[in-house]
Formats: structure tokens, sequence, C-alpha cells
């Protein structure tokens, strides 16, 4: 499985990449092996507020529901409509065109506080 | 999740990477590599599924058919040997306790396929209404079950079993091997359920695949049911609803002299329908709609939740079937399936969804 070493993730399988005070937040590559077929995909409204752990989004397999909590606080400033319109980006790309939301980030000490890719590594091993 | 029981295949499953979830009491593949991909090689190639869950009961003796009769709701007295039919279990208040197939195999011999949720209660019930003049035999950890399905389902049997014949549709054989093949299905395409005996199950399951069938899980299983109208019990039906009402009204022989349920039926026959079980189709692309998502009319009232629901892998839309008031209940009303609070426009429809060799 593809875990890149300049992301930060979430236990529950979310991704983040930090670029300035925006985050870009997905699903890694193992969570779309395991979800199989994303068919759809919910985006949070933009300008929506988001606590860490807050579910914000939700990406839908044929056969279930999964929730994608929000790795760290922040205000929601992008949906992305491309994965919107095509949700099996999710599956063959996970960490690039399949990206789902960008959150402005109230508090840059929060990245520090979740996995890096050793760790999530061990965690799916 | 403990005390689920395995099947027979359950190693053949394991080593071609399945996914394994519980389903019924029992251990089983839902998906295998993608559940839409194994949906498709049904619809345009073939499949195979373990369908060794399911349960097989034996009765026989020479009070046999009269005692279906009066246990079922369709008429048997319409099978010849060697036939099928789809029938229903009901309770004495026409709730439908199970639904299976069956099939006359001999003069007075008759061979069940009903649902692996099912097996202990389906059992008891007959046991407890048991006549003399007839034997009941529940063999189900006995058969392993295959179902071989789709356009080139046929021709993979062929390659399989070169000097054996099909039956017709709803046909039942048994073959030299001493397998039990039936010519019926539940995903709309041509095919047949074989029941093999549990030590030759894995072989036969690998002859079909290097006969090139795929294997497919019970997530495609649902999907393709679905796209039929096909009904799934425990989803959309259960004791608290009737036959006439989950639409199976051609199942159930009113005018045989009696079986258990048939004066409620005739009494919602005549009364009137408290609710049906209708088709539902979204108007636009949205989330996939699942079971117990509430269904409301177009101002937002709750008039009842799906029994089933699903995004079509042949339509690439959001279906599902609801029980309704029947004043809601005529193809083209439009109502709207509510998903985590957003409204996804809907409007009934006629069964089945897709028809097999539509090309969506």
């Amino acid at each position: 499985m593809n875990v890149p070493s300049d992301l930060r993730f979430l236990p529950s399988h979310e991704w983040l990449r930090l670029e300035g005070d925006i985050a870009t937040v997905g699903i890694t590559d193992h969570a779309q092996a395991e979800l199989t077929d994303v068919v759809f995909v919910e985006l949070p409204a933009v300008g929506k507020s988001v606590d860490a752990g807050d579910p914000t989004a939700v990406v839908e397999s044929v056969k279930a529901a999964s929730d994608i909590y929000a790795p760290v606080s922040g205000e929601v400033v992008a949906g992305n409509a491309e994965v919107e319109a095509d949700p099996s980006l999710v599956n063959t790309d996970p960490y690039g065109k399949g990206w789902i939301y960008q959150l402005k980030v109230k508090n840059q000490a929060d990245i520090a506080g979740l996995m890096d890719a050793a760790a999530y590594q061990a965690h799916i091993s | 999740m403990t005390d689920l029981q395995h099947s027979p295949l359950e190693s053949a499953h394991l080593a071609l990477g399945a996914k394994l979830v519980p389903f019924a009491g029992w251990c089983m593949p839902v998906q295998y590599t993608s559940i839409l991909d194994e949906h498709h090689a049904v619809r345009r190639d073939a499949g195979i599924f373990d369908i060794s869950h399911m349960g097989q009961f034996i009765v026989e003796g020479p009070k046999a058919a009269e005692w279906l009769n009066k246990m079922l709701t369709n008429d048997i007295d319409a099978l010849t040997i060697g036939t099928g039919q789809y029938s229903l279990m009901l309770n004495h208040a026409g709730g439908v306790i199970d639904d299976l197939i069956l099939y006359r195999s001999g003069e007075s011999s008759y061979f069940l396929v009903v649902n692996a949720s099912m097996i202990e209660q389906d059992r008891t019930w007959m046991e407890n209404h048991l006549v003399d003049g007839v034997c009941l035999r529940d063999e189900s950890p006995s058969w392993a079950g295959l179902a071989i399905q789709g356009p080139n389902a046929s021709a993979a049997f062929a390659k399989v079993f070169p000097s054996e014949t099909l039956p017709p549709r709803n046909g039942i054989k048994t073959l030299v091997d001493g397998s039990v093949l039936c010519r019926t299905g539940y995903t709309g395409e041509d095919g047949f359920e074989l029941f093999t005996p549990v030590s030759q199950g894995i072989g036969t399951w690998e002859k079909f695949l290097h006969a090139g069938v795929k294997p497919c899980g019970l997530g495609a299983r649902d999907t393709l049911r679905l796209e039929m109208g096909y009904p799934l019990n425990g989803n959309d039906l259960s004791t608290a609803k009737t036959p006439l009402e989950a639409g199976l009204g051609m199942f159930c022989a009113l005018k045989k002299p009696d079986f258990i349920g048939r004066n409620v039926l005739l009494e919602q026959k005549s009364s009137g329908l408290p609710s049906k079980l209708c088709a539902l189709r979204y108007l636009d692309k949205g989330a996939p709609p699942r079971a117990h998502y509430p269904v409301t009319t177009l101002d937002g009232t709750v008039v009842g939740e799906l029994a089933s629901g699903a995004l079509s892998p042949s339509l690439m839309t959001g279906i599902g079937l609801a029980y309704l008031p029947p004043g809601l209940a005529k193809p083209g009303t439009e109502l709207a399936i509510d998903v985590r609070g957003r409204k996804f426009p809907a409007s009934v429809c006629k069964k089945p969804f897709y028809k097999p060799g539509q090309t969506a």
C-alpha cells in the first residue's frame, strides 16, 4: 500500500497535506482498497467550521457509507467538485485527484499531533 | 460474530482474497474484487455465487402434496415431475414466514430451497404442523450450493458437464454425479443453481472458475436481485406484511380450498390492502439509497421507509423498495428519499427496474 511520507494521517484512514495554512484532506490508498468502488462523495459546505474529529464528508461504496472525519479544526474553504462528479477518482488517485476537501487550519500546532507515515504504516500492517 | 456457520467452500473464497462478512448467521463472501465488476459479469457474461448457506428440505410421502398445499400459497397441483415454482409460507395472520422455491422431484417427493436465515424457523413451523403420511427432512448441512448466472451460464454448464443437459426454466433434475440441478436464480439472467454433496463442492466450484465464470459475492447478488425487484426476506418480506402487500399475489392460489393465511388474504382482497411494496427510482443522480432511509412526500412528510435500497450498477442511479400507503403506490407518483437530511427526488415505477439484455 502506498503511504506518502509527506502526509499526516488519522487512524480512521484520512490523510492531510499541509500547504501554508491550507490542509487538503482525502482518504488513504488502504481505505479506498478496503471500500472498493467509491460511487458517491458528499462534500462539506464551503464556509463551514469544523472541529477535529467531526464527521465532515461522506464517502460511499456500493455496500456502505463511511464518514470522513476532520483531522484538525478549521474552516472548509473548498470541496473537490471533480470527485463529486466522478467518485471513482478516490479509487484511482487517492492522494491526487481524489482529494475531498480543504480546510483553513485554525491552529497549526494540531498537525504535529497527527500520525506520520511510519506510524500510519504500522497502524495498517 | 461468534457461532457463525462456515461454507464448505470457505477455503476457496479465502484463496481468492474474498472479503468475508456475517450474513444470516453465516460467514460468506460479500465480494472478491469489486461489487460493480461482479454485477456486470453476471449481466454481460457469467458469474458464480456460493449459496451453500441456503437450506434444502425434502418432503415425501403419500400425503406430501396435499400437506404442502395447505402449508404454502402456490398451487402444487400445477407441478409436473421435474418442475418447480416460487411459493410462500405464511403464518395464521397471513404474514410471510419465508419465501422459497419448491420442486417436484418425484411422484410424491418435493425438494424445497429456503432462506439461510429461516432454516430453523421454517423447520420448526413445518414440524409443528406435520401430519401422518408426510416425511420432512432437513438436508441443509449435506449440500453445497452454487448459483451460476448470466447470459453465458448455459455455455459454462456445457463445458463443465459435457454429457449432461440443462432442464427447462424452473425445472429440476439429478445429475449422474449426484448433484441436484435447478434452472432458477435470483438475478433475472439465465442460469441455474446446483446443489452438490458437500465433499464435491470445491471441486465443482473450481471447474466453473476454469470454464471462465467469475466468482461473485453477496454484494452483487443483492444489487442484481434488487434491479429485478425480487424481494429479500428480512428486508422486503416479514411476518408483519402479507404477500399481497408485497405484490406477490400471483404466487398465492386463492382458489385453493385452504392454506395457512388464506382467510387474511381474502379479507385484504375485499377490504383493500393497508400498504403496497413499491419500486422507487431516483429522478437524478444521488447518494445511494439504503434500507431504513425515510421516504417522504415532496413537502417532507414521512410516508414510509426503504425496505431495500441500492445504487443500481446497471442503471447507475438509486433504486429501492418501500411499503407505502396504496394512495401513493401509482407509478409516476413523485416522492423523495431522505439521505442524512438531504432529499433526493424519486418516483414510483414499475418492476423490474432493469430488464435483462437492456443496455442502460
